[in-house]
C-alpha cells in the first residue's frame, strides 16, 4: 500500500536524519526552509537542489569536498527561523544560508545576516525589499523580484486599449507589493489608465464569488491578478462560471508557473497574460530543456518552477564557494558580488554587485489549454535587466552600506 | 436590486457548506464541552475524501453518493478519533481536551500529505451543475442555488433529529444538564461518541460539498477552523439554529463588505463577533453557563505553598547553573535557553490568569506580541534607545490589557476565551495591514539590542534576570493575598462577592498584570530575534502558550515553565526529522492521554503515591 | 429594642411569577429569628434579595435604618451583614485557616497587596474564629476533604470575620446530622449571645427552630402568613392550614 510504504519510508528518512550529518569533510549549507507548510512548493525546490548537489558531487564536488545542505524546517515561522539560523551557523558548521519562500521570513533571515554577518541567499522570497530598501551586503537573491515581474506585465497591458483596470490580490505584503509595482509601471507607460476597483482577499480564504460580483460591478476593461493556489482556483471558477473574465484581457502574476496553473487541470483560464515557467516548450539542446530532462529521469515528476529556482540555489552556492576558494563569509560575500554562473538552465547568470540581486528574468506568455492541461503559448523568457530601476534609484533605496 | 440580490443569493451559498460544519463543531460542543480544534481536519478531510471518492464514482449518483459516503467516512474516523484520543481523558481539567485535539490536528496534517501529496487538489464539478442560471439578469451559478436549495432540507434534518428522535432527547438533555443523562439510565461514554461521530460527519459533508466551488488543499484545515469557531460562538454554543443564523450573517457580511470594504476580508467577522459578544454576551441564540458546568472533573486541586528549603535549594541550584552556562556550552545552547525562558515567562503569565484565575484566554498572544511591537516600533521609528524601548514593551502590553479587559473580563467560559481570540486577532489586523507604520508582514527588521547587550553572553544574563525574575513574581503574585483573592474567585464566585470580593476587578488586575508580564516576554523576544513580524500576533501564538500551560499541568503552579520548557525541546529536536509533524501530535497526545493532570500534576501525584505521602496535611 | 433590619413591601417577580409578593418585617438587634416556611415558598428568594444577590422588583431594605436596596453583595457585606449559603461556597484549593484569612484579608482591604505570603497573614485571628466554631483542629487540612458539616461550621467563621450586625444564614443545618444541627444552633446561639450579633436563618428543621429562635416568621406562596414567638406561630391557624396539608410543621424534615 501507498500509505504505507511512505510511512515506512518516511520513518526511515527521519531516522537517517536524526543523528546530524556523519560525513565530515563535507561543505554544508544551511537550507531553511517551510517544508510542511508550504509543501506543495517547498518539495520540488528541495528536489532541485538535490539533483544539482548530484551532478556537482559527481564532478568532484567544490574546492574538492562534496557539498551538502542541511535541511531544516522553520514552520513558517520567522522566529524560528532565526533560532535555526543561529544553530547552524554556530553549531552545524555551515558556511552559508539559503532558503525560505515565504518574504517574511526571508526578511527575519536577512536582517539576521546582515547582524551576524553571515551569507544568506534568498532563493525564493520575491519581496523587493530584500534587495532594495531592506538590502543589505549579507544577502543576496536568486528570483525576479515583483517589480521586475509585475513591470512585464505591465509592459504588455500598456500595449492593449484598456483604459480602467480592477486588481485582484491576496490581501498581504506581497499582494499589496505587487499591485503597486504593476500600478506604478502602468501608469507611467500609459498615464490615462484608471484603477477602478482594488480587491483583498484573505490569503488562501477567498469568497470567489463575491470577488467576482464586486469586480463585475466595477465594469473593468482589463483584469490583474495576483491570487495564486486554492485561491486562484476557486477564482478561475467562480469567475469562469459568471463570466468575469469574457471580453476582458486579463493580467496574472506568477499564475504560469505549474504549480499553480497544474492544479486546474481543463479549467486553466485561456487568454490571460502571465508570468510563468514554461518547461514543455524548451526545445532540445537548450539548457534549459537539459534540465528538465535531467530533473525528471531523477525524480519521474514534471519539473515545478520551485524545481528551477532549487537547481539554480544549489548551483550559485557552487559556483560562489568555488570562486570564493575557501569558505570563510568574507570571502564568500567578495566572490558573490558579480558572481557569474554558468551553465544554468537559462545560461549565464549573474548576482549584480549593486544590489546582490541576480539577473534571472522571468518567462511570460499566453495561458490555453492543450491536452486537458494548462499551459503557456508564445512565451519568452525576458531579461530583467530593462525592468529594474536606474543604479541611481537603487541606491537611493539600499541604506549606506 | 438585482445585484444586491444576488449579492444575498452568494452570502447564502457560502453559508451552506460553513453551517454544516458549524453545527457539527456546536453539536459536540454542546453535548461533550469539547472545543475540538480539530473540526477543521475533518473538514479537510472530507474533501480529499470526497475528491477521491468522486474519482472512482461516477456520474450523478456518483457524485451525491460520494458526499454522502464522506459523510460516514468521517463520521467513522470522528469516531475512532473520540475512543482513541478523548475517551480517557474526559476526567481531565476543563478544556484539557482542547490540547488533545491540537495533536489531532498535527496527525492529520501529516496524515493527509502522505496519502493525497502536497499539491492543490481541484473539486470535481457537480454533473449537470456546471454554469450559470440568471436571476434577475444577473448570473448565479447552478450550484450555488443548489446548495441553497439543501441547506433548509439539512436544518430540517438536524431540526427532526435533534427534537423527534431518541438520540435527540439525549443530546438535548446533555446539552442542558449532564446529571440528567446519567439519571436516563444511557451509557455516557457512547453518547459522546455517537454525537462526536455525527458532528465529525457534519464537516466531512461540509468539505465535499463545497468541492464544486473549490477544492482540496492542505491548508484548508486551519483556514476554515476560525470561520467556524466565529459562527458557533455568535450563534450561541450548542444552539443549532443560533449557528444556522450566524452561518448566514457572517456570509452574507462578509459578501458585501468584500464589495464595499475590500480591505475588511481579514478581520470583518471578529469585528462581528466582538460585537455581538460585547451586545450579548452568549451569543444570539446561547444561554449563560453556569459556573463550573464543563464540570471541573479530576482532583480537587490542592493547596499551594512556597517551595520549602529544598524547593528553594533546587531552584537556586537551576539557577546557579544556567547563571554558569556561558561559562562551558556553545553559543547555540544559550540560544535555546533564551528561547526556553521567554517562552517560559509567556507560559507563565498566561498560566497566571489560567490557572489561578480560571481566566482561559484564547488571545495572549496580543500582549506578547503587542509588548514585541510597541518595543520594536520606537527602536525602528525613532530610534529609541534598546533601553527605554524594552520598557515600554511591558508598559504597552499591560495597557492594552487594560483596554481589551475592560471588554472581555465581563464574559465568562468560552465566550470569554472567544472575544480575547476576537480582539487578539484585530491588533493582529492592525499590525498585518497598517503598513505604514507596522511594514505589514514585511515586519520590523534590525531590532537589536544595545551595544552592550549584543553579545551571547550578556544578553543571556539579561534574559536569565529578566526572565526568571518575571517568572519568580509571578509565582510570588500567586503567593500574595492578591493571588489568593484571584483564585478565590476562581474557586467560589458566589462566595467572594460575599466576603467583599469585586472578583471581576481582581480579574481584571490580574488580566492586565498578565499581559503585561507577557509583554515583558515579547520585548525580550524581539531583541533576541532581531525582528518582529505578525506571526508573533497569531492565533497559533495564543494556542502555543495555552497548550503547554495544559501539558504542564493547570492545577499546578510549575505547569506553565515546565510545559514550556518540554515543549521547546521537543519542537526543537523534532523538527529535525521529516514527519515532524505526526511525531509532534503523537507525543502531545500521548502526553495527554497518560498525563491527564499536565506533567507535573501527575508526576507530583506519582511522587506522592510512592512516598505515601498523606494528602490531608499541608505543611 | 432597636431594630437592625427593616424590610418594606418587598416583592420579586420573574416575567409574571410572583415569587415574593410584598413582604414586610423587621429583625431586631439581637435577636434570633427563623424564617419557615414549605418549599417554593420564596425563603431563599427573600435572602438573595436581602443580601443582594437578587435585585426585588420593588420594596425596600433597611439596615440600621440604612437604605441598601438592590447594592452589591460585596457592598452589602462591609456594611457589616454576614452570610452563609444553603449549598456551601467555601474555597475548594484552599486550607481551612486560609478559608478564615481570606475573608480577613478582604475585610482589611489587602486584597490587591502584592507584598505578603497571604497564608501567614491574620493567621491569629483567622486561628481564634476557628476556634469559635470548634474547626482549630481541622485548620490546616486542605477545605475539599471536610466532611460537610463541618464546611457549614467553617461558612460561619467566615461569616463572623467582620465582626458582622447581621447574619443571615440560609439553612445553616441542612445536610447535616441531628446532633449536629443541635451542636450548630447552639452555637449560634452562643454567638448571639456573647457578641450581640443578630440573626436571620431560614430552617427545615422545625426542633431546631422551635428550640433556638426568639421569633418566627412563616412564609407561604411569597406571602407573610405569621411572625411571632414560637407559641404564637404554632397556634396560628392559618399556619396550621399549611402545614397540616405537608404535615410537616411539627415534625423532623429530613430534607436536604
Amino acid at each position: 500500500m501507498n500509505l504505507i510504504r511512505r510511512t515506512v519510508l518516511g520513518l526511515i528518512a527521519a531516522a537517517a536524519t536524526a543523528p546530524a550529518a556523519m560525513a565530515q569533510d563535507t561543505i554544508k549549507v544551511g537550507e531553511i526552509n517551510h517544508y510542511k507548510r508550504m509543501a506543495a512548493f517547498a518539495e520540488p525546490y528541495k528536489k532541485g537542489i538535490e539533483l544539482a548537489l548530484s551532478e556537482i558531487n559527481e564532478a568532484g564536488g567544490v574546492l574538492g569536498k562534496p557539498l551538502e545542505f542541511v535541511y531544516r524546517d522553520d514552520q513558517g515561522d520567522p522566529a524560528e527561523a532565526v533560532k535555526i539560523a543561529e544553530e547552524l551557523m554556530t553549531r552545524e558548521g555551515t558556511v552559508m544560508l539559503t532558503g525560505s519562500i515565504l518574504s517574511h521570513v526571508g526578511l527575519a533571515l536577512s536582517s539576521f545576516a546582515a547582524e551576524k554577518e553571515y551569507l544568506y541567499l534568498a532563493a525564493e522570497p520575491l519581496a523587493d525589499s530584500l534587495v532594495w530598501n531592506s538590502g543589505n551586503p549579507y544577502t543576496f537573491r536568486l528570483r525576479a523580484s515583483t517589480w521586475v515581474q509585475a513591470a512585464m506585465l505591465a509592459e504588455e497591458a500598456a500595449k492593449s486599449d484598456a483604459i480602467t483596470y480592477a486588481t485582484i490580490a491576496p490581501n498581504y505584503a506581497y499582494g499589496q507589493d505587487a499591485v503597486n509595482a504593476f500600478k506604478e509601471n502602468l501608469q507611467r507607460l500609459k498615464p490615462d489608465v484608471e484603477f477602478v476597483a482594488e480587491q483583498w482577499p484573505a490569503l488562501f480564504n477567498i469568497d470567489a464569488g463575491a470577488e467576482v460580483q464586486a469586480i463585475e460591478r466595477a465594469k473593468p476593461d482589463a483584469i490583474y491578478n495576483v491570487t495564486f493556489g486554492s485561491d486562484l482556483a476557486k477564482l478561475v471558477r467562480e469567475g469562469g462560471d459568471r463570466g468575469l473574465f469574457d471580453g476582458r484581457s486579463v493580467y496574472g502574476l506568477l499564475t504560469g508557473e505549474p504549480e499553480y496553473l497544474d492544479p486546474l487541470g481543463d479549467e486553466a483560464p485561456e487568454g490571460w497574460f502571465v508570468t510563468g515557467f514554461p518547461w514543455y516548450g524548451f526545445e532540445d539542446g537548450t539548457p534549459g530543456k537539459t534540465f528538465v530532462d535531467a530533473y525528471m529521469d531523477a525524480t519521474g515528476e514534471t519539473p515545478k518552477i520551485g524545481s528551477l529556482v532549487g537547481y539554480m540555489t544549489a548551483q550559485s552556492v557552487a559556483a560562489g564557494i568555488a570562486r570564493a576558494g575557501a569558505t570563510d563569509t568574507e570571502s564568500l560575500v567578495t566572490a558573490f558580488e558579480d558572481l557569474t554562473v554558468n551553465n544554468t538552465p537559462i545560461g549565464d547568470l549573474t548576482y549584480r554587485a549593486i544590489d546582490n540581486q541576480s539577473t534571472l528574468g522571468a518567462w511570460v506568455g499566453t495561458t490555453a489549454v492543450e491536452d486537458g492541461k494548462g499551459v503557456m503559448v508564445d512565451w519568452e523568457y525576458k531579461d530583467p535587466a530593462p525592468y529594474m530601476p536606474t543604479d541611481e534609484e537603487i541606491m537611493a533605496m539600499r541604506p549606506a552600506e | 436590486m438585482a445585484f444586491f440580490l444576488a449579492q444575498f443569493l452568494t452570502g447564502l451559498a457560502n453559508a451552506a457548506a460553513l453551517f454544516l460544519v458549524a453545527s457539527g463543531l456546536s453539536l459536540i460542543f454542546g453535548v461533550t464541552r469539547i472545543v475540538n480544534f480539530a473540526h477543521g481536519s475533518f473538514y479537510m478531510l472530507g474533501a480529499f475524501i470526497g475528491i477521491t471518492l468522486m474519482d472512482i464514482l461516477p456520474g450523478h449518483v456518483g457524485f451525491w453518493g460520494a458526499i454522502l459516503l464522506t459523510g460516514l467516512a468521517v463520521g467513522a474516523i470522528g469516531a475512532l478519533t473520540e475512543i482513541v484520543v478523548l475517551r480517557p481523558i474526559y476526567r481531565a481539567p476543563e478544556l484539557f481536551q482542547l490540547v488533545a485535539t491540537f495533536g489531532v490536528i498535527l496527525v492529520i496534517q501529516d496524515l493527509a500529505l502522505m496519502i493525497w501529496g502536497a499539491e492543490d487538489q481541484l473539486g470535481p464539478r457537480a454533473p449537470g451543475l456546471r454554469g450559470v442560471w440568471r436571476v434577475f439578469g444577473e448570473p448565479v451559478p447552478k450550484y450555488d442555488i443548489v446548495l441553497i436549495a439543501i441547506t433548509p432540507f439539512i436544518l430540517f434534518a438536524l431540526w427532526y433529529l435533534i427534537t423527534k428522535t431518541r438520540l435527540g432527547v439525549l443530546v438535548r438533555a446533555a446539552t442542558q444538564d449532564r446529571e440528567m443523562v446519567g439519571a436516563l439510565g444511557v451509557n455516557q461514554a457512547w453518547l459522546f461518541t455517537g454525537v462526536f461521530a455525527l458532528g465529525s460527519a457534519l464537516a466531512g459533508l461540509g468539505g465535499a460539498l463545497q468541492l464544486p466551488k473549490g477544492g482540496a488543499d492542505l491548508l484548508m484545515d486551519f483556514n476554515i477552523i476560525g470561520e467556524v469557531f466565529v459562527v458557533v460562538v455568535i450563534g450561541g454554543m450548542g444552539s443549532l439554529p443560533g449557528a444556522f443564523i450566524a452561518a448566514v450573517l457572517i456570509s452574507v457580511l462578509n459578501v458585501f463588505g468584500v464589495t464595499y470594504l475590500p480591505q475588511s476580508t481579514l478581520v470583518l467577522m471578529y469585528v462581528v463577533m466582538a460585537i455581538v459578544l460585547i451586545v450579548r454576551p452568549y451569543g444570539i441564540l446561547g444561554r449563560e453557563e453556569v459556573a463550573g458546568e464543563h464540570g471541573q472533573v479530576g482532583a480537587p486541586e490542592q493547596p499551594i505553598r512556597p517551595y520549602g528549603p529544598k524547593g528553594i535549594a533546587l531552584v537556586g541550584a537551576l539557577l546557579f547553573a544556567l547563571a554558569l552556562v556561558p561559562l562551558f556550552a556553545e553559543q547555540f545552547v544559550m540560544t535555546l535557553i533564551v528561547d526556553m525562558i521567554v517562552f517560559a515567562l509567556f507560559a507563565a503569565s498566561l498560566h497566571f490568569i489560567l490557572g489561578t484565575g480560571g481566566l482561559v484566554s484564547f488571545g495572549h498572544a496580543a500582549f506578547f506580541g503587542g509588548g514585541a511591537y510597541a518595543a520594536a516600533l520606537l527602536v525602528y521609528h525613532t530610534d529609541t534607545p534598546m533601553e527605554l524601548a524594552f520598557v515600554f514593551a511591558p508598559l504597552a502590553a499591560g495597557v492594552l490589557a487594560l483596554a481589551i479587559g475592560w471588554f472581555c473580563i465581563r464574559l465568562t467560559g468560552v465566550y470569554f476565551a472567544m472575544l480575547t481570540l476576537a480582539f487578539s486577532q484585530l491588533v493582529w489586523s492592525l499590525a498585518f495591514q497598517w503598513r505604514g507604520v507596522t511594514r505589514g508582514d514585511d515586519g520590523l527588521v534590525n531590532i537589536w539590542p544595545a551595544e552592550w547587550l549584543n553579545a551571547p553572553a550578556p544578553f543571556y544574563y539579561f534574559t536569565l534576570i529578566l526572565g526568571a525574575g518575571g517568572i519568580i513574581f509571578l509565582r510570588h503574585a500567586i503567593h500574595s493575598p492578591f493571588g489568593y483573592a484571584l483564585r478565590a474567585g476562581r474557586d467560589s464566585p458566589r462566595q467572594a462577592e460575599a466576603t467583599g470580593i469585586d472578583v471581576k476587578r481582581v480579574q481584571y488586575a490580574a488580566f492586565c498584570l498578565a499581559g503585561a508580564m507577557a509583554g515583558l516576554a515579547g520585548g525580550i523576544f524581539v531583541f533576541s530575534k532581531g525582528s518582529v513580524f505578525p506571526t508573533v500576533l497569531e492565533i497559533g501564538e495564543s494556542f502555543d502558550a495555552l497548550i503547554v500551560v495544559f501539558l504542564g499541568g493547570v492545577k499546578t503552579l510549575a505547569g506553565g515553565v515546565v510545559g514550556a520548557g518540554f515543549m521547546t525541546v521537543v519542537e526543537d529536536w523534532l523538527t529535525r526529522l521529516e514527519y515532524w509533524r505526526l511525531l509532534l501530535g503523537l507525543v502531545i497526545i500521548a502526553v495527554v492521554i497518560l498525563m491527564p493532570e499536565g506533567i507535573v500534576g501527575t508526576l507530583r501525584t506519582l511522587w506522592r503515591r510512592i512516598r505515601n505521602i498523606d494528602e490531608e496535611t499541608v505543611k | 429594642m432597636t431594630e437592625i433590619l427593616r424590610v418594606e413591601n418587598l416583592r420579586k417577580s420573574y416575567s409574571g411569577f410572583l415569587a415574593v409578593g410584598g413582604v414586610s418585617f423587621s429583625v431586631a438587634k439581637g435577636e434570633l429569628k427563623a424564617l419557615i416556611g414549605p418549599n417554593g415558598a420564596g425563603k431563599s428568594t427573600c435572602f438573595n434579595m436581602l443580601m443582594g444577590q437578587l435585585k426585588p422588583t420593588a420594596g425596600k431594605v433597611f439596615l440600621d435604618g440604612e437604605d441598601i436596596t438592590g447594592r452589591k453583595p460585596r457592598d452589602i457585606w462591609r456594611k457589616g451583614v454576614g452570610r452563609t449559603f444553603q449549598i456551601t461556597g467555601t474555597y475548594q484549593s484552599m486550607t481551612v485557616v486560609e478559608n478564615v484569612q481570606m475573608a480577613l484579608m478582604s475585610h482589611h482591604r489587602r486584597i490587591f497587596s502584592l507584598g505578603p505570603r497571604a497564608w501567614k497573614i491574620y493567621r491569629d485571628e483567622a486561628m481564634s474564629l476557628l476556634e469559635t466554631v470548634a474547626m482549630k483542629n481541622q485548620a490546616d487540612r486542605p477545605c475539599s476533604i471536610l466532611a460537610y458539616g463541618d464546611l457549614k461550621r467553617l461558612e460561619l467563621a467566615i461569616a463572623l470575620c467582620h465582626k458582622p450586625r447581621l447574619l443571615l444564614m440560609d439553612e445553616p443545618t441542612a445536610g447535616m446530622a441531628p446532633s449536629a444541627r443541635i451542636e450548630l444552633m447552639q452555637l449560634t446561639a452562643d454567638i448571639v449571645r456573647d457578641q450581640g450579633v443578630s440573626v436571620l436563618f431560614t430552617e427545615h428543621d422545625m426542633d431546631v427552630v422551635f428550640a433556638h429562635s426568639h421569633h418566627i416568621m412563616v412564609l407561604n406562596r411569597g406571602e407573610l402568613i405569621a411572625d411571632g414567638n414560637a407559641a404564637q406561630v404554632r397556634n396560628d391557624p392559618r399556619v396550621q392550614e399549611v402545614y397540616l396539608g405537608g404535615g410537616t410543621l411539627f415534625k423532623e424534615n429530613s430534607h436536604a
